[in-house]
């Protein structure tokens, strides 16, 4: 979708050129016969809009009216009057910012909200330390079977995340997973990983094993386009492979750790698969465990879209700041190198 | 560079052109599922039915055969809550709705709450009722003079067991929730993996028919408002028996339909099931290798000398709000769920248990297959039918069974009788304070 700006980009360059006034720029004869003969100036304003055109009707289509109907939504509600039982006795009507307030007031959402701020603080850590782990051992020198090695971690990504669940809820569950089978050879009592107090580590091994070779690709492939002169030079100098990995190597990659890292916050805040799939497998998880699955139930269970929209508007922004935020944050320590 | 660059703008253009083709198609298709193309009166009349019974078709087939000029199109459906998410939105866009739609009963108030479904009260015979039980009848008048939809199924409740353990054990068949408490203490106190059943926080469904043998009706129309009795003495008896169980740990507390609870049917650790009578099919899917091993008895009872049951699933068929011929559907509904013949064919095609008395006491004489131990089981079925509790479901029944999901979750993992009671206290706050905030009058 960027096509067309690139595209059009000498032309601007040709244009910013002459805002100067030098003459010898202005008397330069124009590009093509087409051009001289008229049209010109209709001809440069439209066709940045025509390449342009797809892009921005599918993003009214597809993006910007979906959010804007949610936001409208969000401040509507539906009255009932009576039993509601005859034709007509439902209206839909304004209803201020008061599915707001009681989104924020919900005991329910908030208990979501810091169920998942625990489960990122599990699973972003261990999830990226271990991609960054993997790959730096995979970019080390002495590794063998490099391509399998990759493969091999990068496949659970492959896995869509319902059937990731699925088979872990197989795993999970004491009465037909092999691991109990063979605890219970040996003659250990291992607690149920669904009882209340163990389920956020059932669900949030299920993401780190599905996440880390994404997290692990994009860190390896950043590594790769190291200079292998910077490694000789520090060899030359004495360092350590460790050395290397520490002062060489993490500091180069870290833009890519930072860009994993905002991945992995957006999605956490989002968790949704995972805990609805586990959901009838066991008592522990409710179906406000997570913001997103209390905005599904609002809308598909309990069928109020209005309430369900307005959470969906707090989750989005509280996301939008999240990232932006971050961001903001940490660029001048990470990005600032290039300019200084 | 350019000429790349062109292509791939003409392909987004004609991306959008195919997208925006797509959309007019589908509102083209939606419209023409409705009846709207031919509402001509002269011509044959074609009416659309949602419905997810296996096989139906071949039901409607036999209708369509003998009526040239009602012609009944079947739509699929993947099943219950999909097709009323489903129509719903149809209602609410003013068209796409089909003629005729299958409906579950604790979904009928929610559906004529919403307007979507039609009163066809002035449309039947006026012996229909008389095919049905009572309590099912209710369940599609909502105890006004109206009548939203013909019932199709019943789903009365039964306890089904593994009638070689309970000989192995030297057990009796309880008749009564003191015997079925003393039987499942006994039976775990002889073998620790083994269960007489489980407390399953996921099935709102299985909860409701266990209240409605007590006595229980969740919702009442009192005048123009709704009553919600849920915290009713009747659902805390239930709550308080099942609670004191759990927390003695005689009964799993695991919800159903997980593997690991087709896996305790399988080998033998569940060795009851307090279920409906679609039961045979289930466990000839979940447990294939315990066939011939099962028996059916009635439910355990509260009172032996007012023998009750409750209901478990079932369903009706319905004219929705948006059919231009609701008399044409009305009639095909009538004759789908009263026919003889149509009974006969729902029996054998679609494997249900109709509602219909009269027709099921000729369709329903073998046992099923997983069953053939069991001469008398539709017998039983029948006596057990007859004795269902009337039940009244309310317009937020989505939002009572969501609460049930989450409070008895935490209940049963509580094992605390305590837990229990205070999860029904807490279902009937959560579904009052819906129906208040939804503006629908309440009565106290």
């Amino acid at each position: 979708m960027t096509e067309p700006i690139t595209q059009d980009a000498p032309d601007r360059r040709a244009a910013a050129a002459r805002r100067p006034a030098s003459a010898h720029v202005l008397e330069l004869p124009p590009s093509t016969e087409a051009r001289r003969r008229g049209g010109r100036l209709l001809g440069r304003h439209a066709a940045p809009w025509a390449f342009l055109a797809p892009a921005i009707v599918l993003f009214a289509l597809f993006l910007a009216a979906p959010i804007g109907y949610s936001v409208y939504l969000s401040f509507r509600t539906e009255k009932v009057s009576g039993l509601g039982l005859g034709p007509g006795s439902r209206q839909e009507v304004w209803n201020g910012v008061a599915n707001y307030v009681s989104a924020v007031a919900d005991a329910e959402f908030l208990a979501s909200v810091g169920r998942v701020a625990l489960y990122g603080l599990l699973v972003v850590p261990v999830m990226l330390g271990s991609a960054l782990l993997f790959a730096l051992l995979l970019d080390a020198r002495r590794t063998r079977a490099r391509r399998f090695g990759r493969i091999a971690i990068f496949l659970p990504y492959a896995v869509p995340a319902v059937i990731s669940s699925l088979l872990w809820g197989f795993l999970y569950l004491p009465g037909v997973s092999p691991f109990y089978w063979v605890f219970e050879r040996l003659g250990w009592s291992v607690p149920s990983l669904f009882s209340s107090h163990l389920v956020m580590f059932a669900v949030a091994n299920i993401a780190i094993w599905g996440g880390i070779g994404f997290n692990m690709v994009v860190i390896y492939t950043s590594l790769r386009s190291i200079p292998s002169e910077l490694y000789e030079a520090a060899e030359l100098d004495g360092a350590s492979q460790v050395g290397i990995a520490w002062r060489i190597k993490i500091p180069i990659v870290l833009p890519s750790i930072i860009m994993t890292f905002v991945f992995s916050m957006i999605a956490t805040l989002q968790v949704f698969a995972e805990p609805t799939t586990l959901r009838p497998l066991s008592n522990s998880i409710s179906t406000t465990w997570t913001p997103l699955m209390k905005v599904y139930r609002d809308a598909f269970t309990r069928g109020d879209l209005y309430s369900a929209a307005a959470t969906s508007v707090i989750i989005a922004v509280a996301t939008f700041v999240l990232s932006f935020g971050f961001l903001r944050l940490v660029q001048s320590r990470a990005f600032g190198q290039e300019e200084r | 560079m350019r000429l790349t660059t062109g292509i791939k703008a003409g392909a987004a253009l004609a991306a959008t052109a195919l997208l925006a083709a797509g959309c007019s198609a589908g509102s083209g298709d939606a419209g023409g599922t409705g009846s709207g193309d031919s509402s001509d009166a002269a011509g044959p009349v074609e009416l659309t039915f949602w419905t997810w019974a296996p096989n139906i078709e071949k039901v409607v087939d036999l209708w369509n055969a003998d009526n040239p000029d009602i012609q009944v199109v079947v739509n699929k459906q993947d099943g219950g809550d999909p097709a009323v998410t489903k129509l719903l939105t149809a209602i609410e866009a003013g068209s796409g709705a089909p003629d005729i739609m299958q409906a579950e009963y604790q979904k009928i108030p929610q559906l004529v709450s919403n307007d979507a479904v039609a009163d066809i009260s002035g449309l039947l015979s006026d012996d229909t009722a008389g095919h049905f039980a009572d309590g099912v009848w209710n369940a599609v008048t909502l105890g006004s003079d109206a009548v939203y939809a013909v019932p199709q199924d019943s789903g009365p409740m039964q306890f089904y067991y593994r009638a070689d353990i309970f000989e192995k054990y030297g057990l009796d068949v309880p008749t009564t929730w003191d015997e079925y408490a003393e039987v499942a203490r006994e039976l775990h106190e002889q073998d620790p993996d083994k269960y007489l059943g489980t407390f399953s926080a996921n099935d709102a469904g299985w909860f409701v028919g266990l209240t409605q043998q007590a006595g229980a009706s969740w919702y009442g129309i009192d005048g123009d408002s709704w009553s919600v009795n849920i915290d009713s003495p009747e659902v805390q008896k239930v709550a308080e028996y099942w609670g004191g169980l759990v927390e003695d740990g005689v009964i799993d507390n695991k919800p159903m339909y997980t593997p690991e609870w087709n896996q305790g049917l399988n080998d033998g650790s569940q060795v009851g099931w307090l279920s409906a009578i679609w039961a045979p099919g289930v466990l000839s899917g979940n447990a294939p290798d315990t066939a011939g091993k099962w028996k059916m008895a009635p439910m355990p009872q509260w009172d032996v000398d007012a023998p009750a049951t409750g209901a478990w699933g079932g369903s009706a068929t319905a004219v929705t709000s948006q059919s231009e011929h609701p008399e044409q559907a009305a009639r095909f509904i009538e004759w789908m769920n009263t026919d003889p013949e149509a009974v006969q064919a729902l029996v054998d095609e679609s494997g249900l248990y109709p509602a219909d008395i009269p027709g099921s006491e000729d369709a329903l004489s073998d046992p099923p297959a997983f069953f053939s131990n069991q001469k008398d089981f539709y017998e039983i079925a029948a006596r057990t039918a007859q004795t269902t509790q009337p039940f009244t479901y309310g317009p937020n029944i989505n939002v009572a069974y969501s609460a049930y999901n989450d409070e008895f979750a935490k209940a049963t993992e509580a094992r605390s009788a305590d837990a229990f009671v205070a999860a029904v206290e807490a279902m009937q706050q959560v579904t009052v304070d819906d129906l208040v905030n939804s503006g629908f009058s309440v009565a106290e």
